[in-house]
């Protein structure tokens, strides 16, 4: 490759992500902020996974967390879709003589 | 291997994979697909953090007993997705614009053409 | 053969009889969202792709001529009108926004299954099924109207470029 500046900085960018990015995950597993395998014991989770079934009346925790206990997120989401969609039809339209 | 933190690895790897195709490579389509593997790998990232060691998936359904694993990151990697999806189709079609107008998709020949 | 006509017409019968299957398997990922793994967008992703393999097929045009995108938008904007209608629904019983309001009364999808690891109950969920319809159809519009605009915009292009 050649040695001009523009490349000099990429070279420079990426060893710096690449140092911290190996130092922040290995200090996350084994400096026992986050280690792999046992989370800590937050209260919401264990309040979702015992009462789900009664207060949504649905089995899979997952979806009762995506649409009723979160179902403001959701709302979000199908706005993001929707304007995904409408800016791709909006850019390859033709005005019609 | 639980106790190697392997898939945090993992996570480091797909990053590192994205960005060097977003960093080093000169065609336009290389760079929408680093960007692509860059949330591939943030999205494994997000699921990671939930795993319980020897539970199983959070669904009542006919379930063998045991404990479950969080289920709320894998909520939010749901929406992550999504967004992932609408940002893609975003970039593509403006891809396919610039090619309309400069006839080249080399990131060189448009900065130059642009003077 | 140009980009934007069809294939052959042994690929064109293999292709029509696949897409009833993976239909069906789609609509089940999405009527069972609340017993299985599964859900509103999962199912909608998987019908929109057996649709991209209709267009893969048939040739841009000829998917361009049948299905407009017009009413692709009609259809899409009825999902987010459904979404956003029970959320008000929940509003308008109770005084909770995106409140469950069907759990624990006599309706339709009512019932409340018992704690632990139980059979599927497709009359269990509460307000979930019908959330998961208007999602699943808001996704399966969106994603094949994103494809079929895609795709026929490039098609005449190439067009143009051939004859220069």
């Amino acid at each position: 490759m050649k040695m001009s500046k523009r490349n000099v900085l990429g070279i420079v960018a990426f060893s710096i992500l690449t140092v911290f990015l190996v130092f922040s995950m290995l200090m996350l597993h084994f400096g026992n902020i986050h280690p792999f395998g046992n989370p800590q014991e937050n209260d919401m989770d264990s309040y979702i996974i015992s009462n789900a079934q009664e207060e949504t009346g649905a089995n899979n925790a997952v979806t009762s967390v995506v649409f009723d206990y979160r179902g403001f997120d959701t709302l979000g989401e199908a706005t993001i879709l929707f304007t995904a969609v409408a800016g791709v039809v909006l850019l390859f339209r033709r005005l019609k003589k | 291997m639980i106790s190697f933190g392997i898939p945090y690895l993992a996570v480091v790897g797909l990053i590192l994979i994205g960005l060097f195709a977003l960093v080093f490579k000169k065609n336009l389509i290389k760079m929408v697909i680093g960007i692509t593997i860059i949330e591939s790998g943030v999205n494994l990232f997000l699921i990671t953090l939930g795993y319980r060691e020897g539970s199983i998936a959070p669904i009542y359904t006919s379930s063998p007993g045991g404990i479950m694993s969080l289920p709320v990151p894998q909520a939010l990697t749901l929406t992550s997705i999504v967004i992932g999806v609408a940002v893609l189709a975003l970039m593509l079609s403006l891809v396919i614009h610039i090619y309309r107008h400069y006839g080249t998709l080399n990131v060189n020949k448009i900065a130059e053409g642009e003077k | 053969m140009k980009n934007s006509e069809g294939m052959s017409k042994i690929v064109k019968t293999a292709a029509s009889t696949i897409f009833v299957f993976t239909l069906i398997y789609g609509l089940y990922v999405i009527a069972h969202g609340h017993l299985t793994p599964g859900g509103g967008f999962q199912g909608g992703a998987v019908v929109a792709s057996g649709l991209v393999m209709l267009i893969v097929v048939f040739g841009s045009s000829w998917t361009m001529k049948k299905i407009k995108e017009e009413n692709l938008s009609i259809l899409e904007s009825f999902g987010a009108i459904g979404f956003i209608g029970l959320g008000f629904l929940g509003l308008l019983f109770t005084g909770i926004f995106f409140k469950n309001f069907i759990v624990g009364h006599n309706m339709f999808f009512g019932m409340i299954p018992d704690f632990g690891s139980t059979i599927a109950n497709i009359n269990t969920g509460g307000v979930l099924p019908l959330m998961n319809f208007a999602v699943g159809l808001k996704v399966i519009a969106g994603l094949f109207a994103i494809v079929l605009v895609m795709a026929h915009a490039t098609s005449s292009y190439s067009k143009e470029a051939g004859k220069k």
